[in-house]
């Protein structure tokens, strides 16, 4: 991961290290830090491509308001990952188009 | 339905104070913020204050977060939750809607509002803005900042302002090469001083050029700056830079959507950077049961957000009767 080292005025605390999925490959990331950030520390920096000209987009606001950075997470599509935590074993995918909105069952769960 | 005397939307340095000081009057506040942490901008701060002592300055942004969210924790008549956005409000019946992660809806009646929802980051025009690789300057303080993520290797800044400065010698600190930054007005628009810090490790400032395009396939690979005449047309030769991230430092515009929806009086205010809620000195808008504060009400920084925190926070109190202190 690309991870500042060294600061001279930052002393960064990271919590628990855990594996995620992107887009198939096994990836690992900071439990409870944004997904963009954990991917972007990969070097992963296409999120989505949009629906009509096919155009790459990441990150831009990092502050949920852009939707610029839209993910499908364990199947649900337009994820905020900028401001939306890691957890072990999710599945993050690169968001293709507007995405389909996973059916709820009579449970009230996807 | 949950029920409060004061909602405050938004967890920044306007909000954190608005809570506090309603809190402080006995009121019951509940406080919602999008991001995972409370503290809005200042978390990503690593510079002193400016300005009054009064007003914290000489005080890096991000102590100043651990000040207020220290005497918010004093008081048991605050509720805060993170990583949930309030998403609309209802005139009808004085409903706010609000989502927790992406998957948890409620709904909240307070008594009165104090929206503290910030500003969002101006992006301009150019061939390939849309690349993965050209961030806004607060989401590049983010990854730098608070996550520990180098954000690339080389940066191409745009804009003099203060926030592109001081990004840029945080860039440096962080250890990220800055190529140059372009400004499209004939002088430094931020504080000397930080011009100077990043002019004296040798950082190139051009004035009166802009960037032109941004090159890459997938994502961004370089960059184009050219100069620009009076009329901020593109002359000259065209220079290449050898750039992996462009970082977009050309200004705010306040987030209001919430105080639209609520019928407020709004006015377009170029000194404030956009459409704000017209609002009295008690930054109560034409809403009797709205109150605005920080970015939201018009682009400052943080001390004055702080501020108008403040005074919200007490006139809240005020309108619910419980004004003074016992």
């Amino acid at each position: 991961m690309k991870l500042i080292e060294e600061h001279p005025i930052l002393d960064f605390k990271h919590g628990k290290r855990v594996t995620f999925s992107f887009d198939g490959r096994q990836l690992e990331g900071y439990e409870g830090e944004p997904i963009a950030a954990a991917l972007h520390a990969n070097g992963v920096k296409v999120y989505r491509e949009t629906p009509v000209r096919k155009q790459p987009r990441g990150f831009f606001c990092a502050i949920g308001k852009c939707s610029s950075c839209f993910m499908v997470v364990d199947g649900v599509p337009n994820v905020r990952t900028c401001i939306t935590p890691l957890k072990e074993g999710m599945h993050v995918e690169t968001q293709r188009g507007k995405g389909v909105i996973p059916a709820i069952t009579d449970k009230g769960k996807r | 339905m949950r029920e409060t005397d004061v909602m405050v939307i938004g967890g920044g340095p306007a909000g954190l104070s608005a809570a506090a000081e309603a809190a402080s009057f006995g009121c019951d506040v509940t406080l919602v913020e999008s991001d995972l942490a409370l503290g809005g901008q200042l978390i990503k701060q690593t510079h002193k204050f400016f300005g009054s002592k009064d007003e914290r300055a000489g005080t890096r942004g991000f102590k100043i977060s651990e000040l207020l969210l220290e005497e918010l924790s004093g008081y048991g008549n605050v509720k805060t939750y993170t990583n949930c956005t309030a998403t609309g409000y209802y005139p009808e019946d004085g409903v706010v809607t609000c989502v927790r992660a992406e998957d948890e809806y409620f709904k909240i009646k307070p008594k009165k509002i104090v929206m503290a929802t910030g500003a969002q980051e101006r992006l301009i025009p150019f061939p390939n803005n849309h690349l993965p690789g050209v961030y806004g300057a607060g989401a590049v303080q983010t990854l730098m900042n608070v996550y520990g993520v180098k954000p690339g290797d080389k940066v191409l800044m745009v804009g003099a302002g203060n926030i592109g400065l001081i990004v840029s010698y945080q860039l440096i600190q962080a250890g990220v090469q800055v190529a140059g930054i372009v400004e499209a007005m004939d002088k430094v628009g931020g504080y000397w001083v930080h011009a100077a810090k990043v002019r004296r490790l040798g950082v190139p400032i051009y004035l009166r050029h802009t960037i032109v395009e941004a090159i890459g396939e997938q994502y961004v690979t370089g960059a184009v700056i050219q100069e620009i005449d009076e009329r901020f047309q593109p002359q000259g030769e065209r220079k290449s830079l050898d750039v992996d991230i462009i970082c977009m430092a050309v200004g705010l515009s306040p987030t209001c959507e919430l105080l639209w929806q609520a019928g407020c009086e709004m006015v377009f205010v170029p000194e404030l950077c956009g459409y704000v809620a017209q609002r009295d000195r008690n930054m109560r808008t034409s809403h009797k049961d709205i109150w605005v504060a920080g970015d939201a009400a018009g682009i400052e920084e943080a001390s004055s957000a702080m501020v108008e925190g403040r005074i919200a926070g007490v006139s809240t109190a005020r309108a619910l009767g419980r004004g003074t202190h016992e």
